[in-house]
């Protein structure tokens, strides 16, 4: 399934820069993978090695969170949005 | 030219709906009459029974109320405004004539004239009115952080008549602040946040209260801080805080507006109690240096305005009970782009502090969670 995936300016410069990407897969895992293959060293990002997501990261399909949908497992279809949102709290430490 | 008489929001249902209407008449006696001429039963609402107008309606000449001049005998040239304000559940003596002198009146009473013509811009909105004024002004905010976020924010509360305005910040300002932080000036390099951040408050508007909280909020004060205050306006540089603010708001049972930047983008959202909690959207925080904070990745300037302005206005909206709430939504800001996105955001029945079955029922130790070292509080290198 082709999708557009959205990043935040953090994890941008995993992905060569870019904030917005075509990428595709069946479900969230699949995606995910696929960005990895694209882009190396991208998963180390957003996921321990036991390929579970951290939990400073949510991933949105659409607006929804995929914690609440069915996770990795989440089905995707063409023409989907999916975000990828670490936790962010600014200031001096 | 006619005169121009501003229609308060209870009256519209007789003036077609019209907040400025145009009459002629050469004293505010004339000019009620003409009004009731044009739309019959108007008189009723403004003049009693024995034909005068009752301590509960406030009647002002450009800003003068007309009980300090010659009543409804005062007289009207062309081009002056006058404006009908009904003093609604106010103190005993709903005349605002009968509070002098500059500074805060009391909570219940009628709107002294210099905050008639100070806050008019909210008064003559529907949606605000004097009565949206005055609940302003018994408000009581508390705003974590007089920085980035914590210095747009607690402007527009200032400009905006919140009556008590808290700030928590221990920090003195630094040179690398004033790329972003508005309440800081070259002049306040090495002082106290919290001073410069006061004084600029008040010189905006005297009549508002900014109670000093000149420490860093723990979990030893955050109980004894939180609940003076209506609502509390996140404006934390850290995760730790993060978590100690949100946690401490939803035990005390206060509504979090919530905010963040790094780099180019922005986030706001508001927290209320039993409708999610920062720890819903994210359980646990980064492990130290995974995320970088604006010092180690930097932030564009005007995005702390972007966000503090959103956080403000969120304020707004709950103290007025306006509008929908940023409520289950998390509002996203790409300023390069200039997108706005919103994410869905729900309470996790799982949740540690609001969930279903909650284990965390008091505050605990926010370093070692956030596996942060403890926090330095720099001197101030003058008072």
């Amino acid at each position: 399934m082709a999708v557009k995936v959205h990043v935040t300016s953090v994890i941008q410069k995993a992905v060569a820069g870019q904030r917005e990407f075509d990428s595709d897969g069946a479900t969230v895992a699949e995606l995910l993978s696929n960005i990895d293959r694209q882009y190396p060293g991208f998963a180390e990002q957003i996921m321990g090695t036991d390929g579970v997501l951290h939990r400073f990261v949510n991933i949105y399909l659409n607006d929804e969170d995929v914690r609440f949908l069915g996770g990795q497992d989440t089905p995707l279809s063409d023409g989907d949005t999916v975000s990828i949102l670490p936790a962010l709290a600014g200031g001096a430490r | 030219m006619p005169i121009s008489v501003y229609i308060p929001s209870p009256f519209r249902r007789l003036t077609a709906n019209r907040e400025y209407v145009s009459v002629e008449g050469t004293s505010i006696a004339e000019v009620l009459d003409a009004i009731d001429t044009q739309y019959p039963g108007f008189a009723n609402l403004v003049y009693d029974r024995e034909h005068k107008v009752p301590t509960h309606i406030n009647i002002y000449l450009n800003n003068q109320e007309i009980h300090d001049l010659q009543g409804t005998a005062t007289s009207v040239s062309d081009g002056d405004q006058v404006a009908v304000i009904p003093a609604l559940a106010g103190g005993a003596d709903g005349r605002a004539g009968s509070v002098r002198g500059n500074g805060a009146a009391p909570p219940s009473s009628a709107l002294t004239p210099d905050e008639v013509m100070r806050y008019s811009r909210h008064i003559i909105m529907g949606q605000v009115g004097p009565q949206g004024q005055r609940k302003l002004r018994n408000a009581k905010v508390l705003v974590i952080g007089a920085g980035g976020l914590g210095g747009p924010v607690a402007l527009y509360l200032a400009l905006a008549g919140v009556g008590t305005i808290g700030i928590v910040e221990f920090d003195v300002v630094d040179l690398s602040n004033l790329q972003r932080q508005i309440l800081h000036q070259t002049a306040d390099i090495g002082r106290p946040k919290l001073q410069s951040a006061k004084e600029k408050l008040q010189a905006h508007n005297p009549h508002v209260q900014v109670v000093e909280h000149k420490m860093p909020i723990t979990s030893d004060n955050a109980m004894a801080i939180i609940p003076n205050y209506d609502i509390v306006v996140n404006g934390a540089d850290n995760f730790a805080t993060r978590y100690l603010v949100n946690d401490a708001a939803y035990l005390a049972g206060k509504t979090l507006v919530d905010g963040a930047i790094l780099l180019f983008d922005g986030q706001a959202t508001v927290y209320e109690p039993g409708r999610g909690c920062y720890r819903c959207l994210y359980p646990a925080p980064p492990p130290p240096g995974l995320v970088p904070s604006c010092a180690e990745a930097g932030v564009l300037g005007a995005i702390t305005g972007i966000v503090g302005s959103i956080q403000a206005t969120e304020v707004f909206k709950q103290i007025l009970g306006i509008g929908e709430p940023l409520v289950n939504r998390l509002l996203l800001i790409d300023a390069l782009s200039m997108e706005f996105r919103t994410m869905k955001i729900r309470r996790d029945p799982k949740c540690p502090l609001c969930g279903d079955a909650p284990t965390l029922t008091e505050l605990i130790d926010y370093d070692a969670f956030c596996g942060s070292p403890p926090l330095e509080v720099p001197i101030a290198t003058e008072a």
